[in-house]
């Protein structure tokens, strides 16, 4: 009885109250694989919540990190997490702009995957500050902010700025589509147009963070902004790619061939660009070594007997090159469920060189030229987790209701 | 829970599960937000475990909560706060400090020398320094790195920062590094929250309590100069040196950021930082560049000087020089 009224209000359902408690309930209703899958992800949160007041009691002390590696998982994952939130523009820009039809009706799900992403990136930030209650220091007016100087004030400024974006625009077209309205074009076109270009400045700026310092000669080259570009357009939409597959086998929302394809192109375009950048990073640092190059050896070669990251790098480098050239030959034809395992591959080698295999090195030799090696305790692994798991909860709550929405509006009109 | 409320929800003419859910679901919301007030109260006054300190406790550390960034202090407030801390410490350690809010000098700009023939490696200036700034014994903080290099290389960075045996010894030369103060720092530029500025006597100093802690300060050091508190600080309290500067040696918490402040606490009093006084063969100078008839303006005139990482326009204050 309860699930006919159910249904009742959703088709009759209208308004602001209706629509948030609408949501909400579709959230928390689904079958027994949605509920499990539901409580995993409440598990890992417990788990990072726990290792965070684990955390603040003891100081960051509880991490790995020391004076010499004062950067580690955390922001290697915020950094990753960046690129991957700025690749949604890949979806929203032939969609919005070239009224690309093929994307239009999956954009909402790179907004919402954006949305999960950037959440996630806040996240990081914030578990790794050492004095997170006053975090408050740096809003202007009540604090000091250092803008222009400093870049990060810039990237508190554009990752806030492009999660509104990216909140606000969808859930006004989705509160239309709700009520059974045709959204205003005139309304949101110029936030799209904005967010557009923000989407290319969040990830610029994030790169500049770590660019504009003369200290650490393994990041201060001008390919940094365009290399986390291209990167982050292979390694977001392939996770994107992973999502609509799931979707695609799991719901009744249904995606096409040729919506995949798409994808699939621009995937395999930013790769090759990703690693004709590589590799010619890779020739400046090896064709004739400078101490500048001490970085980099030790990531591929290790130094002074510090050889942790070297396993890794490679076989982050492997799993681009095998997963670009997987994609190219295009497996996903006939089926895109066999896109996965290259979708996987690429999105896997591409966060791990992207986050520990760019912050580390950075760190590694120290500016007076010691060598130690990192790897996360078990309170930062277990915090990682928690945050990954709202951070894909965040993006599942923002999906899963608008795909209902899509659906109920294209079948009523 | 007034038990007619409980009755309320029961009595619904229709027994409808999404209004009984929220019913209950209210509550469990007030009750939550409570908790969360009270709790999230109790963290920012640093209470931890012991759930209730004394109400004075609380009163201090609720106003050190919410104060300005130092800069922005009249010297009115500044005292304010520095009496505070002194309370704190009485209160928290039972020790009678006395802290300072002295300002700059006026026409003194510090530099700083190091004389790379006459260090040997004893490392004095590094115990004195320990002592002297009230570094963390637990981790064994040290502002001052001495490194070891024999002849033919003259780089800290291929020297070794780990030397451990009896000094001196024949055929090794030694470089101390430590903040340069630099008058283009980077670290200045990185802090998000302008907790790190340039005094007007040219030191480069922290407001720890303005410190957020994100360290981005130390990704942009270039020469090794700036520590994080990655645990709270522990200092013997026989040990610990109870003349502090706000600025400069009092006792930080863990989550700040700290370095080298060329002892502020002691330079505005006109003396020596504790590295040059402790130095037995005497290779540090220290002194105004603005005072012609100064010893580091005569190094400065007179030998031959060199900074390190001199190509990253950094214009470090502090000179090596070779006897």
């Amino acid at each position: 009885m309860s699930q006919e009224k159910i249904v009742k209000k959703e088709s009759q359902g209208t308004g602001l109250v209706s629509f948030v408690t609408d949501t909400i309930s579709w959230n928390l209703s689904g079958g027994i694989g949605y509920q499990l899958y539901l409580c995993c992800l409440a598990a890992l949160i417990v788990l990072g919540i726990h290792a965070y007041f684990v955390q603040f009691k003891a100081g960051l002390s509880a991490t790995n990190m020391s004076n010499i590696v004062s950067w580690g998982f955390y922001i290697a994952n915020f950094t990753f997490l960046v690129g991957v939130a700025a690749a949604a523009v890949m979806i929203i820009l032939p969609s919005y702009l070239f009224k690309d039809e093929d994307l239009q009706n999956i954009v909402i799900i790179g907004e919402g995957v954006a949305c999960g992403a950037l959440v996630m990136c806040l996240l990081f930030v914030f578990v790794d500050l050492g004095n997170p209650l006053k975090a408050w220091h740096v809003i202007p007016i009540i604090g000091l902010f250092n803008w222009p100087a400093s870049l990060l004030t810039w990237d508190i400024l554009v990752l806030n700025g492009y999660l509104a974006l990216n909140l606000l625009v969808p859930a006004y077209i989705l509160y239309c589509h709700y009520n059974n309205r045709k959204p205003d074009e005139k309304k949101y076109r110029p936030f799209v147009f904005i967010s557009i270009f923000w989407a290319f400045g969040i990830h610029l700026v994030t790169a500049f963070l770590y660019e504009g310092l003369p200290a650490r000669s393994f990041w201060n080259n001008p390919m940094m902004g365009p290399r986390f570009l291209a990167s982050a357009f292979a390694a977001g939409p392939s996770l994107i790619i992973i999502v609509l597959v799931i979707i695609h086998s799991l719901t009744s929302f249904k995606i096409e061939n040729k919506t995949f394809n798409k994808l699939r192109l621009i995937i395999v375009i930013s790769a090759i660009i990703n690693l004709i950048m590589l590799f010619s990073e890779i020739f400046r640092e090896f064709y004739f070594p400078t101490h500048h190059s001490l970085s980099a050896i030790y990531l591929f070669f290790g130094l002074k007997g510090h050889n942790a990251l070297v396993p890794w790098i490679w076989t982050a480098i492997g799993m681009n090159v095998l997963g670009t050239v997987a994609l190219a030959i295009n497996p996903g034809r006939k089926n895109p469920i066999l896109m996965l395992p290259a979708c996987v591959l690429l999105f896997v080698g591409i966060w791990f060189e992207k986050s520990i295999g760019l912050i580390i090195p950075g760190l590694v030799p120290s500016p007076l030229g010691e060598v130690v090696d990192y790897a996360p305790s078990w309170v930062e692994i277990s915090i990682t987790l928690g945050i990954l798991a709202f951070g894909i909860f965040v993006a599942t709550a923002l999906i899963k209701p608008a795909l209902i929405i899509t659906q109920r509006y294209e079948t009523e009109s | 829970m007034d038990p007619r409320d409980h009755n309320n929800c029961r009595k619904q003419k229709e027994p409808n599960p999404l209004e009984g859910k929220t019913c209950g679901r209210r509550e469990f919301l007030k009750g939550a937000v409570k908790v969360a007030a009270l709790g999230s109260a109790s963290m920012a006054t640093g209470c931890g475990t012991e759930v209730f300190g004394s109400s004075e406790d609380l009163q201090l550390r609720w106003k050190e909560y919410f104060k300005k960034n130092y800069r922005l202090m009249t010297q009115e407030e500044r005292g304010e706060t520095v009496r505070r801390l002194e309370r704190l410490a009485k209160l928290k350690r039972n020790v009678d400090i006395q802290m300072s809010t002295k300002g700059p000098i006026e026409d003194v700009l510090f530099g700083y020398g190091f004389n790379v023939t006459r260090c040997e490696g004893y490392m004095e200036c590094v115990a004195a320094c320990v002592k002297e700034n009230n570094l963390d014994r637990k981790s064994q903080t040290q502002y001052i790195r001495i490194f070891e290099m024999e002849p033919g290389v003259l780089t800290p960075e291929l020297g070794n920062g780990k030397f451990f045996h009896k000094v001196p010894v024949d055929n090794r030369f030694y470089m101390g590094v430590q903040c340069f103060h630099c008058e283009n720092a980077p670290c200045i530029k990185a802090c998000p929250t302008k907790a790190t500025w340039r005094e007007p006597d040219g030191t480069v100093v922290v407001d720890y309590d303005w410190c957020i802690g994100c360290r981005y300060c130390i990704a942009a050091c270039p020469y090794y100069g700036r520590r994080f508190n990655w645990n709270d600080p522990q200092v013997p309290l026989d040990e610990m040196t109870k003349k502090q500067h706000y600025l400069g040696n009092r006792m930080r918490s863990r989550g700040q950021t700290e370095k080298c402040t060329f002892c502020v606490q002691r330079s505005r009093e006109g003396r020596l930082p504790a590295c040059v006084e402790a130095c037995p063969t005497g290779a540090r100078v220290f002194g105004n560049l603005l005072d012609p008839k100064s010893e580091i303006r005569f190094v400065l005139k007179h030998k031959k000087v060199f900074r390190l990482k001199e190509d990253l326009g950094t214009d470090p204050k502090f000179w090596y020089f070779i006897d």
